[in-house]
Parts: C-alpha cells; structure tokens; sequence
C-alpha cells in the first residue's frame, strides 16, 4: 500500500523539477567545499532574500511562456515600476500611500498594451513586448529628464523588500511566497488557468471548446507586467533607489529560471513548483561564482554554459522520427 | 505570365514596402537636412545604417528557418574585441586578422547551429545562453576598452569612394552579392525557406535540415563577425559592452520585422532586412532634423516602432474565418 502510494509519487515527479533540485544540492555542495559559511541558515535566508526579486518576476514570465509566449519588455518595465513607484513616493502624504499600487499599476497598464497587440491584433508577442520595451525607456527617459522626479523609495517599499517580521525571516520571502502560492492556486484551480494550459498545448483547440483565448493571453500579459513592476518596486526599495537600467539584469535570468525548472518554452507544459528551483538555482549559482572571485569574464562564460548544460541534460525537444 | 508577375509581387511584398518606406523617410530627412545632402552627410548616415542593416541580414538568415538568434550582438562585439587586438600592423599582419575574426564569427554560429540541430534545444534560449558566453570571451579579450585598428583600412571603407559615395554601401552591396544572392539561390538556401515554411514537411520531403540550419546559423555569425568589423572600423577600439550587445540585438529584430520578414520563417528576405535597418536608422536621423529635444528620441522611436508592428495586423481585416487566425 505504502509502496504503491510511493511509486505513485515518483512517478508525478516531473523529472525536470527533479533535476533542478539535484543542481541546487549539487551547486550547495560544491559551494560548501570552498566554505562552509553557504550551509548556514544566514547565508541560505539571505539568497532565497535575493532570489525572491528574481522569483517574482519569473512568475509573470513563466504564466506568458505557458502560453507559449515571450515577454521581453521586462527590463524597462522592471524600471518603469521602480520609478514610478518611487516618483509617486515624492507627491507627499498621499503619495507615500500609492507608491507600490501606482508602479504596480504602470506595469499592468504596459503589460495590456503588449497584451492587445498578441491577443487582438495578433502580433508576435516578442515583437510587441520588444516594442512596448522601447516606449517605456522612451517614457522613462523623457520622465526623469523632463520632471526629474524624486528617485528614493518610500518607508513602506523598503519594509517589503528589506525588513524582517517573523522568525528572521525576510519579508522580500513572504512576498514571494504568497505572489507563488496565488500562481498556484490560479494555474492549477481556476478556468484562467486551465484556459493558460490549453492555449499553450494548441490555441485553436482552446478557442473551438469555447475558452475565451483573446481575454486570457490579455490578462496573462497584464498579471506578466504588473509583477515585473512589483520585482522593480521591491529592487527600488532593496536599493533604496530607483535607476535606469535596474531591471537590464533580469530577463536572461527569468526566462532561464522558467526554462531551467521544467516550462517548455513552446508552452503548454511546466509547473510553478519548478519555476522555484529555476530561480534558486540561477541566484544560487550566480552567488557562488562571485563569493569565489570568480572574475566577470568567467563568470559569464560559466553561467551560460551551465544552462546549455542543464538543457541539454533534461531539456530537449523530441525527433522527427518520434 | 501575368500569374508570375503577380505572384512575384506577393512574394516580395514586404521588401518593397519596406524600400518605398525607406526612400520617402530618406526623401524627407535628406530634403530637410540644415546641411542639404552633402557627401560627408551620406557618409556618416552611411556607415550607421550599414552597420544595423548587417546584422540585420546575420538576423535575417536564422530567422528565415523559424529560429531566432539572441546572440548575434554578442558575437558582434566579441568579433570587435577579437578585431581590436589582430587587425593592426602590415597588410599581410591586417589581412590574417580579418581572416581570424571572421573564423572566429563562424565557429561562435557554428556551435549555436550545433547546439540548436543535435542538442534539440529551442534557438531562443540556446542563443541567450550562448550570448552570455560569447560576451564573458569578449570581455576576457578587452577588459577595458583600448586596442588599435589598422587605420588605412578603416578608413578606405568608412570613407567616400571617388565620387562622393560612401564606401559602407559598397560594402553592403558586396556583401549581398557575396553572400547573399547566392546562398538565396542555392539549393541550401531553398531548403533554409522550407524548413522554415513548415519543418515537418520539408523533413517528410528530404529536405537536408540539419544541413540547412547549420549553414544559416554560421553564415549569421560570419556576417555578425563582418559587422564587429565595421564597428572596430568605425569607433577604432574595441570595447566588450553588453549594452552595445543587447541594443544590436534587439534592433536586429526590429529592422527584420519592418524588413517584411516573418518571424515564423520561411518568408522575406535579407534585402527587405537591409531596408528595415535603413529606415530603423533614418527615424532616428529626422528627429534630429526636425529639431525635436534628444529627450523625446527614445520615446518617439518606440512609438514609431509600435506603430510599425501594428501595421502588419492590416492582414486582419481580410480575414473571413475567424479559425484562420489561429494557426
């Protein structure tokens, strides 16, 4: 009873998910030879702290890539967020209060935009997201350089991103795990979700049985923008500062993390469990190179061909033949 | 005949589009130019443009096999550190190094094909991984900016041909003729279009799509490694920036989608690419024309851009069967 029980749980195991897992113990494992400071509660508290930046923003990118999509606007969207939230912070009182929803906000709005272009006008979405990702530098750099806004963020931001309330833990983590734990409950208990699986699998399918596909991808675009918005609120108030090219260094990473946990690209099959090893593993493995002096030149070089080889080990396509 | 005739103008709808935008935006900036079309105006609109529009075709050959290649600005700038350090001294000394860099562009192609045909891996996140590597080589090569160029080089093909016509045109046209044309007209070619029309059935046909890929992967390196070229030509330093990498990149994209090339593959062609490129750069030129504050630039070139994508949804309108926009 027990066993089968067992085997029926091994089974369900996404082997990717499994795989991911098995390289964060292998990356720790590595890590700990060099130093054991990176088996302490401290230092493993303050990556998932650091991770959960990465985290959030992977968690918009991974509901677009199941979708069988690509959400490129990510850099200055992240930006758009960040300064937003922290020009709102200078209008005063008020303004402190409407902070995080006003960069939220900015980047649903954007994130509707590139929404429209797949959903309705029927424009690849990374074309549309590139493009969206060109109106939002050129937004932001006539902002700050017409208005020049107040660029520190407010009390509130930095309490998400850098306090602590219970147990030591960080803040930034809780916010990451009740922004996963509404992803799953939205991919895996509500018809959006479902509808986001169909579509991925074959969208004329999806539209025949009478899903509303063109809402769906909408809103998956807009849920993508407004959480890259919160990832560059939470890096404003980690920072203390918004700037221009904050968000540049985390659309690899987030499509790497999605990918590297399991989510085909072409959509349609991932699950958020996986997208979690994704990210701790690239922020983990990102860290380790660089406690080891690892300089930047090798670094990237490294980092690239750890994906290359993760892929290849798990995340291959299938032959024609098949 | 009359069949042909029309159907040679759909085939090449979106290369002539993407001419005649061109020309009217060129028409515009050139007319109302302070300085009236001069040649040392040319030129340097010139070698801008020409830059874009090479690796716009590096774009072109991968994207015409349905892949995308997020690498080609990286194995530019790579290819222009690599320049930095072997294109100096004797002619001979000159002439191994152009040789070396564009080796070095086709082995960074090479292992994206590879990695693409045997590790079955998607082109999108294989590029992006590989990008990272080829800039961390770059940045090994020039940690800081610096180095040299054989300077008589640079100059004979950034300056004027006698007659006053820039001689970045004629190195685009060579590159055409060289590259391009040919390889259109090859049987590798046509099976580069028809393993981006539809893979499966260019498979059940015979079609050699390992080969095909492999080809379009390493002659966009080779060409990504013609741009770096240029680039070290132009600036005279060789200078490992993952902004330089990263903004080629994407107007890369930019100048295939306003080229009329369809990011599905297997329709468009490098000449449309070269146009789009051309007018990417002369939206950026008429503002400065027009006299418009370089704070509304990057605004305006995004808008244009949007704009631009849009119109390719025209084709809704002629859309009876709702099912048909689902492919």
């Amino acid at each position: 009873m027990l066993r089968g029980r067992l085997g029926n749980m091994c089974r369900h195991v996404d082997p990717a998910i499994a795989c991911a897992f098995g390289c964060i113990v292998v990356v720790l494992l590595i890590g700990s030879l060099y130093s054991t400071n990176f088996l302490s509660p401290e230092y493993l508290l303050q990556q998932l702290k650091v991770a959960s930046f990465l985290g959030v923003i992977a968690t918009g990118m991974m509901i677009v890539i199941l979708l069988g999509q690509i959400d490129l606007s990510v850099p200055w969207v992240v930006a758009v967020g960040g300064m937003m939230a922290t020009a709102a912070t200078g209008w005063g009182p008020v303004g402190e209060v409407l902070a995080i929803p006003v960069g939220i906000g900015c980047g649903i709005a954007l994130g509707l935009v590139s929404g429209v272009g797949v959903a309705f006008l029927r424009i690849p979405s990374m074309v549309v997201t590139l493009a969206v990702n060109a109106v939002a530098q050129g937004l932001m750099v006539v902002h700050t350089g017409g208005f020049s806004p107040q660029d520190s963020s407010s009390l509130a931001m930095r309490f998400i991103a850098t306090g602590h309330t219970l147990l030591g833990i960080p803040n930034a983590l809780l916010v990451w795990v009740a922004i996963g734990a509404a992803a799953v409950f939205l991919l895996t208990r509500t018809t959006f979700g479902r509808t986001v699986y169909a579509i991925g699998n074959r969208e004329r399918a999806a539209y025949l049985s009478g899903a509303r596909t063109r809402t769906v991808v909408m809103a998956a675009f807009a849920i993508s923008g407004g959480l890259s918005a919160f990832g560059g609120v939470l890096l404003a108030g980690y920072a203390s500062k918004a700037a221009q090219a904050m968000g540049d260094p985390y659309l690899l990473p987030a499509i790497a993390a999605v990918v590297l946990g399991g989510t085909s690209i072409l959509g349609g099959r991932g699950n958020y469990l996986g997208t979690v090893a994704g990210v701790i593993l690239i922020t983990l493995l990102q860290s380790i190179l660089s406690v080891m002096q690892m300089e930047e030149f090798g670094r990237h070089i490294t980092y690239g061909v750890v994906i290359v080889a993760m892929l290849l080990i798990y995340g291959r396509g299938r032959r024609h033949s098949d | 005949m009359s069949g042909d005739w029309s159907y040679g103008l759909r085939e090449h709808k979106g290369t002539l589009l993407a001419f005649a935008a061109f020309v009217m935006m060129f028409t515009i900036y050139a007319t109302n130019h302070p300085a009236g079309l001069n040649a040392n105006v040319a030129t340097t609109a010139a070698n801008k443009g020409v830059l874009l529009a090479i690796v716009a075709m590096a774009q072109t050959l991968v994207v015409l096999t349905s892949g995308i290649d997020l690498s080609v600005g990286m194995v530019m700038v790579l290819a222009n550190c690599l320049a930095s350090w072997t294109v100096v001294g004797s002619p001979l000394m000159t002439t191994l190094g152009v040789l070396e860099v564009l080796l070095a562009g086709s082995v960074c192609g090479a292992i994206n094909g590879l990695i693409v045909i045997y590790g079955r891996l998607q082109p999108i996140v294989t590029t992006i991984a590989t990008g990272s590597v080829f800039y961390g080589v770059a940045l090994a090569l020039r940690r800081v900016p610096g180095g040299d160029v054989n300077a008589s080089l640079a100059d004979a093909l950034t300056g004027q041909l006698p007659g006053g016509v820039p001689a970045s045109l004629a190195l685009l046209l060579a590159l055409v003729a060289i590259v391009w044309l040919p390889y259109r007209r090859s049987a590798i070619g046509r099976a580069a279009y028809a393993v981006g029309s539809s893979e499966v059935a260019a498979y059940m046909s015979g079609v050699p799509i390992r080969r095909a890929k492999f080809v379009a992967y390493t002659l966009s390196g080779l060409l990504a490694s013609v741009a770096g070229l240029f680039l070290t030509f132009i600036t005279y330093t060789g200078e490992a920036s993952a902004a330089n990498g990263s903004t080629y990149t994407l107007y890369s994209i930019a100048a295939v989608v306003l080229g009329g090339v369809s990011l599905f593959g297997g329709s468009g062609s490098a000449i449309g690419a070269i146009f789009g490129a051309l007018m990417f750069r002369t939206i950026g030129d008429l503002l400065f024309v027009f006299n418009v504050e370089p704070l509304w630039q990057p605004l305006f070139q995004g808008v244009v851009l949007v704009a631009a994508v849009c119109m390719g949804s025209v084709r809704l309108l002629r859309i009876r069967n709702r099912l048909d926009l689902y492919g």
